[in-house]
Formats: structure tokens, sequence, C-alpha cells
């Protein structure tokens, strides 16, 4: 097991993913954002700009480090090289965080390059457990694991997904991120309450929260299908969800995600602003109890 | 028979199963995937069929983006799909991917008569190699300058990881330009030495002669500056290498001097 850590280390401000078309902007004048989140994939090149650009900003800002690609949910060993590169990468930024997803992307030696989905059972769990603490031993310190967004259920499933993520952070230590997004999309798509899952969810191992856009869609019989896409700006229901999140959960750091046809610094900015309301809302209220 | 042996398990869908209906829309979608409803998945399925390609194309489309505008967009498309499902990524580093598309386009019949593809491919990955390779420290000028002419000729030179050079039958480099900048000259046929050097951070591709890249090729595999020389004039008696040595020292790409030994 890593030594105990705070699962809390990143400022309980906005954040935004960082694109390096907004470097500039960013270093000249941040507000209202107060940290950066990174892609590990992104920067596990040699050197050059990404590495010297990445530098520069951990001078100035708290760096979160948000791996897309260890396949924590494969079937398939972890791979040796990929937790080796993560091991330097973390060892040489020391960021304020590191995340990676409930997912898998890798099988029989091919990466897919996408967050794809596992069955929540007995087994899946040994292994996702597995692999976290051989993730949390390579890199000394604990992780946080997100929900994924999901277009579809397993038969085979025996575990909720608030529950078999409070599990995993109850056997491995590590802390949980979630996407506020990815529980209005999954909600929407399989027809359960968002506010339930939040009731459920353990907020009290949330280290982060993640915020984004999405494509819509139907499914074969005309009921909508939601797609995580990272493209657009934020839907009100989602902003709704995350006043319901952080009147239950207290401040925590927030982090808008726009991965795909990036808008310009001021619109992105103007996404964080938002997020900065709604954390400054939350001060400026008495807190409410928790319902049960 | 009980009520409860007769309920059935649910099926299992491993990651094997997923992967290869994942990858060929021509096959069935797993039994085991399910809707709200308990239905099979259907269509919802196709949401992961989609993003992998997407995603994959896209990386494709940002590695060879000169590939891309000599292609159209459209027809970039086409080849990805190909690509992907037959050399599907072998890491999670997608600043690598895409190094078997040079080849595979050689062997696209029908793109037999754009046969520069491959190379102006290979020019693609060559200064992305060079983009993300390592850091490292140049020499300044004076450093050579302040040698004896005998030192000189004597000394060996290391270079930093950027620096790269490649040989084409085709004008890849003009190709390359032609794409890339407003005022490039129409390509002229015949092939093309390239020198790629990263001077700052964004990495730049220069035709060299036959006799300069005789030399840097010969200081890249250990010979000193003089003998580099000799080998050079054997290509062309009057070779100079003032040019090429100014050409590296812009481009940042010497990065030791060892004199003698």
């Amino acid at each position: 097991m890593p030594a105990p850590a705070p699962l809390e280390t990143l400022p309980n401000a906005p954040g935004v993913g960082y694109k390096p078309q907004h470097f500039s902007e960013i270093m000249a004048d941040a507000d209202p954002v107060q940290w950066l989140e990174i892609h590990a994939e992104n920067y596990m090149g040699d050197g050059g700009r990404p590495l010297a650009q990445l530098r520069h900003l951990a001078e100035e800002f708290a760096v979160s480090v948000h791996g897309v690609g260890l396949s924590i949910g494969g079937e398939v060993p972890l791979d040796k090289d990929h937790l080796a590169r993560l091991k330097h990468l973390v060892s040489w930024l020391n960021p304020a965080s590191f995340s990676e997803h409930l997912a898998w992307s890798t099988h029989d030696g091919h990466f897919y390059n996408d967050l794809l989905p596992l069955p929540y059972t007995k087994a899946t769990l040994t292994r996702v457990c597995d692999h976290i603490d051989q993730l949390q031993e390579t890199i000394a310190r604990p992780m946080l694991l997100e929900n994924p967004s999901s277009y579809l259920a397993f038969a085979e499933s025996s575990w909720s997904e608030p529950e078999f993520l409070a599990e995993i952070s109850q056997r491995t230590g590590c802390g949980l991120l979630l996407d506020v997004n990815n529980v209005f999309v999954s909600a929407t798509n399989l027809d359960f309450s968002p506010q339930g899952y939040i009731d459920a969810f353990a907020l009290e191992k949330t280290g982060e929260i993640h915020l984004g856009g999405h494509d819509e869609d139907a499914d074969d019989h005309g009921h909508p299908l939601l797609i995580d896409s990272h493209g657009r700006a934020v839907v009100d229901p989602v902003w709704a969800l995350l006043d319901y999140t952080l009147e239950r959960s207290g401040p925590k750091p927030v982090l808008i995600e726009w991965d795909n046809d990036v808008p310009d610094w001021p619109t992105l900015a103007a996404e964080a602003e938002r997020a900065a309301f709604a954390l400054s809302s939350l001060t400026a209220k008495p807190s409410r109890p928790v319902i049960a | 028979m009980s009520i409860t042996e007769l309920k059935p398990v649910p099926f299992q869908v491993d990651q094997a199963a997923f992967t290869r209906a994942m990858m060929d829309a021509g096959q069935a979608v797993p039994a085991g995937l399910i809707d709200q409803d308990a239905a099979p998945a259907g269509r919802r399925f196709a949401v992961y069929r989609n993003n992998v390609a997407v995603s994959l194309t896209e990386a494709l489309h940002s590695g060879f983006p000169v590939i891309t505008k000599l292609l159209g967009k459209a027809n970039m498309d086409g080849l990805a799909g190909l690509f992907l499902r037959a050399h599907p990524p072998s890491s999670p580093l997608m600043m690598h991917y895409g190094a078997a598309f040079p080849a595979f386009l050689d062997g696209m019949s029908q793109l037999s008569h754009l046969g520069y593809l491959g190379d102006v491919a290979r020019l693609e990955l060559a200064l992305r190699h060079a983009y993300h390779a390592a850091d490292a420290d140049p020499i300044a000028a004076e450093v050579l300058a302040a040698q004896s002419e005998d030192d000189l000729l004597a000394a060996r030179l290391h270079f930093a990881p950027a620096m790269q050079i490649l040989r084409s039958d085709w004008p890849v480099q003009s190709i390359w330009r032609f794409n890339t900048e407003d005022a490039a000259p129409k390509p002229k046929g015949g092939a093309e030495i390239v020198l790629i050097t990263r001077p700052d951070f964004d990495p730049i591709p220069q035709v060299l002669s036959p006799s300069e890249a005789a030399w840097i090729e010969a200081l890249i595999q250990g010979a000193s500056i003089g003998e580099a020389l000799d080998s050079a004039r054997r290509k062309t008696a009057t070779f100079d290498l003032s040019a090429p040595l100014t050409l590296l020292l812009q481009g940042g790409a010497i990065i030791g001097l060892e004199s003698k030994g």
C-alpha cells in the first residue's frame, strides 16, 4: 500500500484541461482558472515544446496529471513500459494529483484510444483493484479513479457503478474523480436518476470533479443517446447537477474539459467562471444538511 | 426442474469479443451488451465503433497534415479507416502512431500514380520525431572558430537527437513546402536529400546537395571533419563545408565537439 496522502491536493477552485493553443493567454492571465490538467500520454516524448511548456506551467499552476491510456479495466496485465513512463512523469513533475479511468483501452497488444466499458462483477472488481494497487505502488501515491460515460450496460453486472467505485476506493485506498457530465450522460442513456447516483457516490472520497460537453443522438428505439464528446459547452442540467453535488460534497476542485473543437481562451475561461460562481455560491450559502 | 435452474446465466462479454465486434462493423454486437430495458444494445455499440475510428483517424490527420492535404479529407478518411484496422496502435502514445503508414501508402495500388506519397509521409514522421526528440544544448559557432584548422579537421562532431537525414527519389521537401508555405515555389521533379534540424521547438526540413549529405552522413558515422571532407570531395571536388556547417549551426544540430583521439 502507498503511504497515506491527502486525496484533495488541488485547490477547491476552477481548473481547465490544458490545450497548447492557450499557452500564451494562460501565462499572461488565467483568471479565474487556478489549476490545469494535462493528459499524461501527451507528455511522454523525450523533449521539445510539450515538455518545455509543461515546465513553465508547473511553475505557475497546480497541475493534475490525467492518464487516458493505462487500461486499468483491461483483462490483460498492465503495460510495464507504460507504468514506467507514468512513474517517470509523476516523479519529474510531482503533480498535485494523478487520475485515471474505470475503463479499458488495450487488448492483445493493441491500443484503441477510447475508454471502453467493463462489467461490474466480482472478477472485474478484483482485477481493477490489483491494477490500481500496482499503479499506486509504481507512482508511490494514491490515484483518483474516474466514473465513465455509459452507452450500454452488461447483462452480467452485479454491482451498481457508485457501489463498485466505493468498494474499489475502500480496498485500494484510491480516491475518486466524479465526472458530473458522465453521470448525466449515463443516467440519460440508461434511465436512472442522476441525483440518485450522486447520492450513492462516495463524495467523501472524491478529490476532483469534471465537467464537459456532450452530443445528442438516439438509439434504435428513439431513446436519447448522449455521447461524451468534450466538444462543446457544458449544458444547463449538468451545471444544475454540479450544484446538487457541491451542496452535498462541499467545495471541490472543478475542471472544465473541452478537448475537441477547442474554443478560444475567453470562451473556455467563461466556462471556468461559471464553475467559480458555483463554488462561490456554495460558500455564500449556509451548508445544507446531507439528505440520506 | 426448478424455476431457478431455468433462469438463464447472463451472457459474458470478454474483451476479445468486444474488440473483434468493435473493429469489424460486419460482426454482430456481442450478446450480453444491453440497453436500459435489457434489450440488445444494437446501435448503442456503434458509439464505440465510431469513437475508435474517429479518434484514430484524427490522429492520422494531425500526424500527416500534408498527406491529408494532398489526398483531400474524404480520401484520407477512407485510407485511415483501412489503415487503423490493419495497423491499430501498439502503444498508448499517439505521438508515435502511424510509423507503418508510409509503407502502407507505398503498398496501395490505387495510389501508385502518386509515388511520392510514402516518402512525404516519411518526412512528416521524421518531423514529428524531431518535434518530440530530447532537448540538447547546441555549441556556439565561436567554439568551432576558436579551433586551429588542424584541430578542426581532426575533430568529430556530436549531433542533437532531433537531427535526421532523409533521402528520397522524389522532391519531398519541395512538395512539403508547397503544401505548408504560402509563397513556396511549385515542386520540380527529381530526388531530394533532406536535412531535418530543430533549432528551437519547430523542426525545419532543408535540402542538401549530394556532397553536403555525404559530408554530414560521414560525420554521423563518426568520421572526423577532415575525413568527412574527403568523402564529400570524392563526390564534388570543389566541395566547401561552410554552407552545410552553417546549416548545422543555425539548426542547433551540433551539440559537441570531440577534439582528436
